[in-house]
């Protein structure tokens, strides 16, 4: 270790990794995972998700997590985003390709991705 | 991609109760649901609470498991794991909230343990893998010792620290800063920088806690005052019954002289620190600093006379600071975080925050990290959940056998260096023993006596043949063979011994006597003039008899007897011989009447 940038470098390179286990104020991107979600393809999404979140950076402000049924079993794949301080977003009939958008758009630019939301999906 | 933490403890505590065991079967499941890549186990240090281990939590949700077995494993991972839906029956739920709701979750800071808690000497443990050095860095670890050596000088360091008001948590209390302030002035071209991990106390395990759970703050912590006082050469004195403790460190060394962050050259600033350990054999003295430092040289641990202090002449003929695992654990924060915000915590002379380990009759058996000054009503009561099994809390003794118990009566009483000192006690290394209505005091004297005993090393008489001849007196007491005037002897030993003791440990040896007497003299008088134990503990003063009205004469108890104490007539009431009796109890555990009585 020659330079304080040194040790920088190492702390940013793990800071995604340990993030995790901090989780307070961050934003929190919940998929339904029960047998319902995992039937209707929630695991891609999750997957997708998770991969979104480290690949745009935003790792150190939103934490992917899973919860069981959320009671609209129609709808799955559900994910809904619950950020400190505000109404959560339930977004439904999720695809791994949509969310890479609630990622960027959403988490990454803080503007919710309207169309997906449950107020505008007809099924 | 890793989507999910699972933390399993690796300290001493959840491993005896069998946590390696869970992470090899958590492994090996994962792996056969195929989610080895999405799930990260983390092997961490101490979470405080020893009681309920294993203890497991899974983050991002923060889960928090208690009691782990094995055989849970497999629906933790198809349950929780895979489907998101945390297994209820395993998630800790605090003993005061009866309401089993699905609110009921309780993630680990939200529980009573946690909550009045303030985390700084542990606020790694239990949150990183100690054996990962990465993880360390994650939390701005080797940061402080970066900015002390580009940004300040050895006098700023000092002043940052004496500003901070932290103070010895070995025992002593006496202020960090000025030891090392003694140690700069000290003029050598030779010093050394030494860290008391013989940890001794009965019932303290701080110090071990956080060498398992942040061995790198430790080293850090040691390579600033290292620079401090122009010292390049630092110890560990640890206790070798301390195993993970030990290999925790030889990793953490290891990979500290890999990334640069300890051996020549440290930060490209010139300055060189490196680190030795030193198994200690499990000498209580050898915690005295003198005596430490005599067996790191390679003698018989024994204490040697001060002045001079170790700061002009220590570790071979040279000068050292000698500081304890859990001060330096503090120190990075505070070079980090300045002096003013650790001094924002406590109490006007006791700053920040101190870890106690908590034992005995107690629920929550762990270890608790808390701002100086917080009463022990709130340690006992709200941390620690109050004794078990609705008894009646008596006395708590601080400080191992170096301090003294502090009655029920006084449970308000604010916990910091001086308001335990002025009452007869001892902060000591934070050992908290709690004691109910069954623990007998002169009984709790004579066992910490009876430790020191043991342990002195005897090179000084006081402390040799005092201690021995007052546990002496307190074992007649407690065998009812007190006699009139034992108590103003044994208080008239314990001042001569702490008078002239040669070292700390025979100075302070007989405060958990003197306490007692203080704080319980009627215990002591029941059990000298009444040949009577009030809290029925003392064998020999048992008096077991059998009530006539009771009794249906079967003669059970008198079968049972191993020493035909007892005789009698079927269908008539029996009777004990006391002076056959041996008090083994038998007879009160076989009376189906409940006829028996002990008194």
């Amino acid at each position: 270790m020659k330079s304080l940038e040194e040790l920088a470098k190492i702390r940013e390179r793990m800071a995604g990794k340990v993030a995790l286990r901090e989780g307070e104020n961050s934003i929190r991107i919940v998929v339904g995972m029960a047998t319902c979600g995992i039937a209707a393809g929630a695991r891609p999404v999750l997957n997708a998700l998770v991969e979104e979140v480290a690949k745009q950076g935003v790792s150190d402000k939103a934490t992917v997590s899973q919860t069981g049924c959320i009671g609209i079993c129609q709808y799955e794949p559900v994910v809904e985003v619950f950020e400190p301080g505000k109404e959560k977003t339930t977004y439904v009939k999720m695809t791994p390709e949509k969310a890479v958008r609630v990622v960027a758009e959403h988490i990454k630019g803080g503007k919710p991705v309207v169309e997906y939301t449950i107020g505008n999906t007809i099924i | 991609m890793i989507r999910a933490h699972v933390l399993i403890c690796g300290g001493t505590g959840c491993t005896s109760s069998n946590s390696p065991a869970i992470a090899k079967a958590l492994e090996a499941e994962l792996e056969a649901k195929g989610l080895q890549d999405e799930i990260k186990i983390v092997h961490t240090g101490c979470f405080g609470l020893c009681a309920l281990g294993p203890i497991m939590i899974v983050y991002p949700e923060g889960i928090f498991y208690s009691r782990v077995k094995v055989e849970d494993v497999p629906e933790i991972v198809e349950e929780h794991l895979l489907k998101g839906r945390p297994v209820q029956r395993l998630v800790y739920s605090d003993p005061a909230k009866n309401a089993i709701v699905s609110g009921d979750i309780t993630s680990l800071s939200e529980t009573r343990f946690y909550k009045s808690q303030k985390r700084v000497a542990l606020r790694n443990c239990g949150v990183i893998d100690p054996e990962n050095i990465d993880e360390y860095i994650a939390m701005h670890g080797y940061e402080a010792l970066g900015k002390a050596l580009t940004e300040m000088t050895p006098d700023d360091v000092i002043k940052e620290i004496l500003d901070s008001g932290l103070r010895g948590r070995g025992g002593g209390g006496f202020p960090t800063g000025r030891k090392w302030q003694f140690a700069k002035a000290s003029v050598s071209d030779k010093k050394y920088v030494v860290c008391n991990a013989d940890e001794g106390d009965p019932g303290a395990f701080m110090d071990r806690s956080v060498l398992e759970g942040d061995p790198h703050a430790v080293l850090e912590a040691m390579a600033i005052a290292g620079y401090a006082i122009g010292a390049d050469e630092g110890y560990i004195y640890v206790r070798a019954e301390y195993p993970i403790a030990v290999a925790r460190l030889q990793i953490a060394i290891k990979q500290a002289h890999e990334y640069g962050l300890l051996g020549k050259d440290i930060f490209g600033t010139g300055f060189n620190f490196d680190i030795k350990l030193r198994l200690g054999a499990g000498a209580f003295v050898c915690g005295e600093e003198t005596a430490l430092l005599t067996s790191i040289e390679g003698n018989r641990g024994e204490p040697r006379p001060r002045p001079p202090f170790p700061a002009v002449k220590g570790l071979f003929g040279q000068p050292t600071i000698i500081n304890n695992v859990e001060t330096f654990a503090n120190v990075a924060q505070i070079i980090l975080n300045g002096a003013k915000w650790f001094a924002s915590m406590g109490t006007e002379k006791s700053k920040g925050t101190k870890i106690f380990a908590l034992g005995g009759k107690i629920t929550h058996t762990g270890l608790v990290e808390i701002p100086m000054g917080t009463t022990l009503r709130t340690i006992i009561e709200e941390i620690g959940g109050g004794c078990p099994n609705g008894k009646k809390f008596k006395a708590v003794q601080t400080g191992g056998p170096s301090g003294g118990c502090i009655p029920a009566s006084l449970i308000d009483t604010p916990v910091d260096y001086d308001t335990l000192t002025a009452m007869g006690c001892m902060m000591g290394s934070g050992g908290m023993i709690v004691m109910d209505e069954d623990n007998c005091m002169v009984d709790i004297a004579k066992f910490f006596l009876g430790f020191i005993v043991d342990e002195s090393c005897g090179k000084c008489t006081p402390c040799r043949i005092g201690t021995r001849r007052m546990l002496d007196i307190l074992t007649r007491i407690t065998e009812g063979k007190g006699q009139d005037g034992d108590i103003e002897r044994l208080e008239e030993l314990a001042n001569t011994i702490k008078a002239t003791a040669l070292c700390g440990l025979g100075q302070t040896a007989p405060n958990p006597v003197l306490a007692t007497i203080k704080f319980f003299r009627d215990e002591y008088e029941a059990h000298i003039y009444e040949k009577r134990c009030p809290a029925g503990h003392c064998k020999a003063l048992a008096r077991y008899t059998i009530d006539p009205e009771k009794c249906k004469g079967c003669s059970a108890c008198s079968r049972k007897c191993p020493v035909n104490a007892i005789s009698g007539v079927v269908k008539s009431p029996f009777v004990i011989d006391q002076n056959k009796c041996i008090k083994c109890g038998t007879c009160l555990e076989t009376c189906k009447f409940g006829a028996i009585s002990k008194k």
